[in-house]
C-alpha cells in the first residue's frame, strides 16, 4: 500500500438498510396472489399440527360442500398420501413433497399451481407441512390462513404458538366427537388462549366425523369469497 | 428448522449489496429482528455460520437487534401489555402489532479496496 497518501489501502463502507428478508417469498406471493385474483379463486393456506385434521377436514368439507369446487395443494415431508385421499374423494390435488423442508413457501406453491387442471374452481386450499412453528412465516399469496387445532394438542397451544395464532385469520378446532372423552378439555379455556395471542379471535368447533360445525365453516368460506375482489366483467 | 432458509435469504441481500458496491468482503450484518417474527436468534446465528463459508461474508459477523413485541389499540393507539388478552382495556377495539414482526436486513458493513 502506499504509505504517503493510504492509497489501494480498503476503506471501511457501512450501508444503513431497511430490506425485508422475506422479500424474494413475498414477491412470488404477490405473484400468486395476482393469478388467484385472475382466476377468481379464494386460497386458503392451510396449517397445524402434524395430525391435527387437516385432510380430513377437506375430506369433510368435500361431503359438506358438493358443489363448491374445490382444489387442493397438499405439502409433505416424504409422501403424496394426503394429495391421494384428497384425489379418492374427488378434489384435484397435487402433492408437493419438500423433502426436508419444514413449510411451503410461495415459489413451491407456484410452480405446483401449473400442475392444476385448469378448470373453473371455487376455493384453492393449500394444506401446508404439519407444523405450528415455520410455515406461519412464509406467505404464499393466500386470502385467509386457517389454522387446525385438534382438541387432543391441549388448551395451551396458541400461547406456546403465538407466531402461529397471531396470523390466523380462523382456528377450527377439530376432533370435537372426542371432547365427550376429554373432561380436562374446555372450549372456553382454548378461546381465552386465543384472546391473549389473536388480536380479533375466531373459533369454530368442528368434527369431519360427525359433520358438526361444518355449515358454519362453509358460511365462513362464503363470507370470504364475498368479500374476494369482484373480477372485472369479461371482454 | 427454517433459520436456514432464512440465512441464505439474508446472505442473498447482503451478497447484493456487497456487489453494488464492489466490497471485497463484508466484515458485519446486522438484522432486526422482532420477537414474533418466528425466527429464533440463536438458531440464526448457527445457520448464518453455516452459510456464510465460501461467500463474500465468510468471517462476517452478525449482530441480531431484538425487538419486542409491541402491541397498541387499533382504534385509539393506547399502548397494551403483552400476555393479557389483545383488547384495549379504554375503548375495547381490538390490538394491533406495531412492532414485534420485523424480519429486516439494517446494516451491512463492508471492505471496499
Amino acid at each position: 500500500m502506499c504509505e504517503v497518501c493510504g492509497c489501494g489501502d480498503p476503506e471501511r463502507v457501512s450501508v444503513e438498510l431497511h430490506e425485508r428478508i422475506l422479500a424474494g417469498n413475498e414477491r412470488s406471493a404477490a405473484h400468486n396472489r395476482e393469478h388467484f385474483r385472475r382466476r377468481g379463486l379464494l386460497a386458503l393456506n392451510l396449517m397445524g399440527s402434524p395430525g391435527s385434521g387437516k385432510t380430513a377436514l377437506l375430506e369433510a368439507t368435500r361431503r359438506a360442500a358438493p358443489t363448491l369446487r374445490l382444489a387442493a395443494l397438499s405439502g409433505d415431508l416424504a409422501t403424496e398420501r394426503d394429495a391421494e385421499r384428497l384425489r379418492a374423494v374427488g378434489i384435484p390435488a397435487h402433492a408437493i413433497t419438500t423433502g426436508s423442508a419444514c413449510h411451503l413457501d410461495a415459489q413451491m406453491v407456484h410452480h405446483a399451481l401449473h400442475r392444476l387442471p385448469a378448470i373453473p374452481l371455487d376455493v384453492l386450499f393449500v394444506e401446508n407441512v404439519g407444523n405450528l412453528v415455520c410455515p406461519a412465516i412464509y406467505d404464499l399469496g393466500q386470502a385467509a390462513n386457517v389454522v387446525a387445532l385438534s382438541v387432543t394438542e391441549g388448551e395451551d397451544k396458541p400461547l406456546k404458538y403465538p407466531v402461529m395464532f397471531r396470523v390466523a385469520d380462523l382456528v377450527l378446532l377439530t376432533k370435537a366427537d372426542l371432547l365427550p372423552h376429554l373432561p380436562e378439555i374446555s372450549v372456553e379455556r382454548v378461546r381465552e388462549a386465543l384472546a391473549r395471542v389473536m388480536p380479533e379471535p375466531r373459533l369454530l368447533v368442528v368434527s369431519a366425523r360427525t359433520g358438526e360445525g361444518l355449515a358454519r365453516w362453509l358460511d365462513w368460506i362464503g363470507a370470504q369469497r364475498q368479500a374476494l375482489e369482484p373480477l372485472a366483467v369479461a371482454r | 428448522m427454517h433459520e436456514y432458509s432464512i440465512a441464505s435469504a439474508l446472505l442473498d441481500l447482503v451478497e447484493e449489496q456487497a456487489r453494488h458496491h464492489a466490497a471485497a468482503r463484508v466484515l458485519a450484518v446486522r438484522v432486526g429482528l422482532g420477537e414474533l417474527a418466528g425466527v429464533e436468534p440463536d438458531l440464526l446465528r448457527q445457520a448464518f455460520e453455516l452459510a456464510r463459508e465460501r461467500t463474500v461474508c465468510a468471517g462476517a459477523s452478525l449482530e441480531i437487534r431484538q425487538v419486542p413485541a409491541r402491541w397498541v389499540c387499533r382504534d385509539c393507539t393506547a399502548a397494551l401489555p403483552a400476555g393479557l388478552v389483545l383488547r384495549c382495556a379504554a375503548c375495547a377495539g381490538p390490538a394491533r402489532l406495531a412492532e414485534g414482526a420485523e424480519l429486516l436486513l439494517e446494516r451491512v458493513e463492508m471492505e471496499v479496496v
